[in-house]
């Protein structure tokens, strides 16, 4: 099966035609023909781009999302991999269900299904999961996480990091110190005292961001921080890369846009985990993922049904969707401001995160001999946020009515399309 | 009521049916018929609605105690809460009710209000008035009646019969508010 | 066009001295044997409480009659209201009931706005978590006003645990709206992080407020904050933020003590204080009645509501 992309602009440069066969990249260059023809005009030809924070959902809340509906969301969104969170019902802490989780995702077909491991039994922050048979698994795990919770304990935080030396794996941490956030509802702030809102202390963050920093340099591991909120978090990250520590960073797509403000309506839709910060820290991180302080994007798309976010504030659930929506609010917030060329946001969106996940077969240069993960986006359009038009089973997106530039044209995984015309192919 | 823009066009269209002697004559006849129908005012109390009415009561208890030299109760009834077309228009703010200490129990009520026209107001007064107690008698003293009747209700004293057309509007201005006593005819309806 | 009474932000000065003034109208109301008039007849509220608050329940309840509204009380509380479903299915049956104003008490702050998009009348925040109490700022701006007159430029002191308090945001909001000069009083525990962005002065020594205060406002110190590490002990707080004997001797002769209730006695407020001359708490109780009267008319009571915000 073969392919030829017409006129893409690998990363935003000249129009090049790029032919794919056997799943690979044969041939970049111009008047190149062979097989189906695919017209991009005007179209950014991007690495396929690797979520390392998607929440799948499944097994346990199908009502949310399943592998099937996340990785068709995930395909409409660009990506061609995405990490699958631990926190399902039951949880990813063995590798029984780590492998049911890679399976899926095989079948489904939409994009590469890598699952996360939990760091300890149930979430439960008690004691460690067996990590090195979900390494060795068929789904062959390098990405432990508990998010959703933070490890708190600061021995079994030491241990996991030292642990998972021993196969090349990272602990990807949610930095939330549990008793400053006890019941926390939003940051904790000018808005939420005016709200009568919970606050949730930037400082509950970056105190754990700080403790693991110096853990990881003490023990010598890789650590990576999960959507980091906080421009504490980035002056930490900063100084800790300073060091030469092995840290990584993640940001949400939702910290660089949105801001607390929005919980001024009490639409939970706008509540999430880590919460909406201040315009200072808005600006703190995209100047961060700017400098490479901060890593990478990763979606943290937390689907969840409309009863769990049609309530008051304080009985809705935490999270948003954001997988179809990632690479649009990244031109938004860092393409159309000049703080990224497209070549940077194929680093913070692919390279990297891949680089992070150890994925060897995403997060390549479009070049001859690499895998054919091709993501054609059209950043000239203008287009108004229609959840409706989602492939994710869920609807709680916080730009719905929101204006947002680019959409997805078309996805290749291995040469094959997923999506055609922003349609699941 | 009217605002500063109509008032310019209305200059034209507005003409004085009474200036203030007329009025001062008219105010003076009623307080005569009043102590005459009352047996010299035994146990009066003469209640304006707000706003003017609570002015010209209070101008007539003092043409009454002139005559008598006694001191006649008097104070202001607002029937706001009591009117029938409150939803046709937003909530407005409350006019003020002053009553004597002892209340309107056993008295003669003189209800007391600027211009009749539909009866409507007077009807909320009366609903007003029988939620305060029980008056012996309750009569009514208007400065322009100007007809156009929609419930049957009639004055007992009136300052001037003052033939309109619906569509005419009747302005009374008093010292007190608008700087002089008149009481004016407008052609077309008041904003 | 639809407009509600969440926040006391929602007010203009014009608003809130149009709702003072009514009240002092319909204070009289209160005075008659018959006590009520006919203007909301036909017109439904529903007290829609989710918490228990008898008194502040009572005092709508006692309102709306006294404007001939037909008063359905929904209290929900004991149902599953942990659960998000039932504010909004509850909320549609009160919409399929024809009500035309709801006035709701809710644990969860920002429940009050989140109703507004379910039910098609005007709702009134009766309390919402520890956010707002807009009503209770009104009322105690009344009695004020009753006691002191104009409120351009009187200190008014706020004391206690600020954080928690509905009461405090909306009198802090009401009172700057009306002119007066705000204090908070508390422990900085207890007092919001970004409190400085309010419009009002903030201290921790109560001593030195007092005596320049016009108003001094206790809020009571629910018991589960003694337990939480806010203070150290009941005695401590009482020591250095309660208003006992001698700290009265050291506000002026014209100054007034007030308190929303429930009071503490002995802890935030001395009993002999509590019941002196000075103290507003009874008048606080019934002004109540006739502010709230004053809110329902003025949203009820014509074509569309003369008060509040629109969202």
């Amino acid at each position: 099966m073969s392919i030829t992309i017409k006129n893409a602009r690998i990363l935003g440069g000249d129009p090049a035609d790029i032919r794919i066969e056997n799943g690979a990249v044969a041939e970049i260059g111009t008047g190149l023909s062979g097989g189906e023809t695919v017209d991009a005009d005007g179209l950014v030809a991007l690495p396929g781009l690797v979520d390392l924070h998607t929440h799948l959902r499944e097994p346990g809340r199908e009502d949310a999302e399943t592998v099937e509906t996340g990785t068709r969301a995930a395909a409409r969104g660009g990506y061609t991999a995405v990490h699958a969170m631990a926190n399902t019902s039951p949880v990813a802490d063995t590798a029984g269900v780590v492998e049911q989780v890679w399976r899926l995702g095989q079948e489904a077909g939409h994009c590469d299904v890598q699952p996360v491991g939990a760091v300890t039994i149930g979430l439960k922050g008690e004691r460690l999961a067996e990590l090195g048979a979900m390494a060795d698994s068929a789904a062959r795990v390098r990405v432990f996480s508990d998010d959703g919770l933070c490890v708190n304990d600061a021995v079994l935080m030491r241990r996991a990091l030292e642990y998972v030396k021993a196969f090349d794996g990272v602990v990807a941490q949610h930095a939330q110190e549990p008793r400053l956030t006890e019941g926390a509802q939003m940051n904790e702030g000018e808005v939420s005292g005016r709200l009568g809102l919970a606050g949730w202390p930037a400082a509950a963050e970056e105190a754990i961001i700080a403790r693991d920093c110096l853990l990881a340099a003490h023990v010598g591991s890789r650590l990576h921080v999960c959507h980091v909120s906080t421009a504490g978090s980035v002056e930490i990250i900063r100084w800790a890369k300073s060091k030469g520590w092995n840290v990584t960073a993640e940001v949400t797509p939702h910290h660089l846009l949105l801001t607390d403000e929005r919980a001024e309506t009490y639409d939970p839709i706008y509540k999430v985990n880590p919460p909406l910060r201040t315009a200072e820290d808005v600006s703190a991180l995209r100047a961060a993922l700017a400098d490479g302080t901060i890593d990478c994007v990763a979606t943290d798309h937390a689907p969840h049904p409309v009863e769990d976010k049609e309530t008051e504030w304080a009985a809705a659930a935490m999270g948003m969707i954001g997988l179809e929506t990632a690479l649009s609010v990244v031109q938004e917030t860092m393409v159309d401001t000049g703080l990224l060329d497209w070549a940077g946001v194929a680093d913070r969106m692919s390279y990297r995160p891949a680089r992070i996940g150890r994925l060897t077969g995403h997060g390549r240069a479009i070049e001859a001999g690499a895998p054919a993960n091709i993501t054609l986006y059209d950043p000239s359009v203008r287009e108004t946020v229609d959840p409706t038009a989602f492939a994710s089973r869920s609807r709680n997106t916080p730009y719905i009515g929101m204006s947002l530039p680019g959409r997805v044209v078309a996805t290749f995984l291995r040469g094959r399309p997923t999506v055609l015309e922003g349609k699941i192919a | 009521m009217s605002d500063a823009r109509n008032q310019v066009g209305a200059e034209a269209r507005e003409r004085a049916v009474l200036e203030e002697p007329d009025i001062q004559r008219a105010l003076t006849r009623i307080a005569h018929e009043i102590l005459e129908r009352t047996k010299g005012g035994a146990n009066i109390l003469l209640l304006g609605i707000p706003t003017r009415g609570a002015i010209l009561a209070r101008r007539l208890a003092e043409r009454i105690e002139r005559v008598e030299g006694l001191p006649v109760p008097h104070g202001s009834l607002d029937v706001t809460m009591y009117r029938d077309d409150l939803r046709m228009r937003p909530a407005r703010a409350l006019g003020r009710t002053e009553l004597p200490p002892d209340g309107v129990d056993g008295k003669t009520v003189v209800l007391v209000d600027d211009v009749l026209f539909s009866g409507r107001t007077v009807r909320a007064a009366l609903d007003a008035l029988n939620d305060l107690g029980r008056p012996t008698a309750v009569q009514l003293a208007i400065l322009v009646d100007r007809g156009h009747r929609e419930l049957p209700i009639r004055a007992d004293y009136v300052g001037k019969n003052l033939p309109t057309s619906k569509s005419e509007t009747v302005k009374v201005h008093v010292r007190e508010i608008d700087g002089r006593d008149a009481v004016l005819l407008m052609k077309g309806e008041a904003e | 066009m639809k407009k509600h009474l969440i926040s006391a932000a929602d007010l203009s000065r014009e608003d809130a001295l149009r709702i003072l003034d009514t009240a002092e109208e319909l204070a009289q109301v209160s005075e008659r044997s018959i006590k009520k008039l006919p203007t909301l007849r036909g017109r439904t509220v529903v007290n829609l409480f989710f918490e228990d608050s008898t008194r502040t329940r009572i005092s709508f309840e006692a309102a709306a009659k006294r404007l001939s509204a037909d008063v359905i009380n929904f209290s929900a509380k004991g149902s599953s209201v942990s659960k998000g479903e039932s504010l909004k299915d509850t909320a549609l049956t009160l919409q399929a009931m024809g009500a035309d104003a709801v006035v709701i008490r809710h644990g969860a702050s920002g429940a009050p706005q989140n109703l507004t998009q379910w039910v098609s009348g005007s709702v009134v925040n009766a309390g919402d978590g520890t956010h707002e109490h807009p009503t209770q700022a009104l009322l105690d701006a009344f009695t004020m006003r009753r006691r002191l007159g104009d409120l351009a430029g009187r200190r008014v002191a706020i004391v206690g645990d600020v954080l928690h308090s509905r009461v405090a945001r909306s009198n802090v909001l009401l009172l700057h709206t009306l002119g007066a000069q705000v204090t908070l009083v508390a422990p900085p525990t207890l007092l919001p992080v970004a409190v400085d962005a309010w419009p009002c002065e903030v201290s921790y020594d109560l001593d030195a407020v007092l005596p320049k205060s016009d108003v001094v406002m206790m809020l009571r110190v629910q018991q589960e904050r003694m337990n939480a590490a806010f203070f150290p002990s009941a005695r401590e707080y009482s020591r250095r933020y309660g208003l006992d004997r001698d700290r009265m001797a050291r506000i002026h002769d014209d100054a007034i003590v007030m308190h929303p209730g429930p009071m503490n006695r002995g802890m935030e407020i001395a009993a002999e204080v509590a019941d002196s001359a000075r103290s507003t708490i009874v008048e606080q109780v019934a002004n109540g009645v006739t502010v709230r009267m004053a809110v329902l008319y003025l949203l009820l009571g014509g074509s569309e509501p003369a008060i509040g915000g629109t969202l």
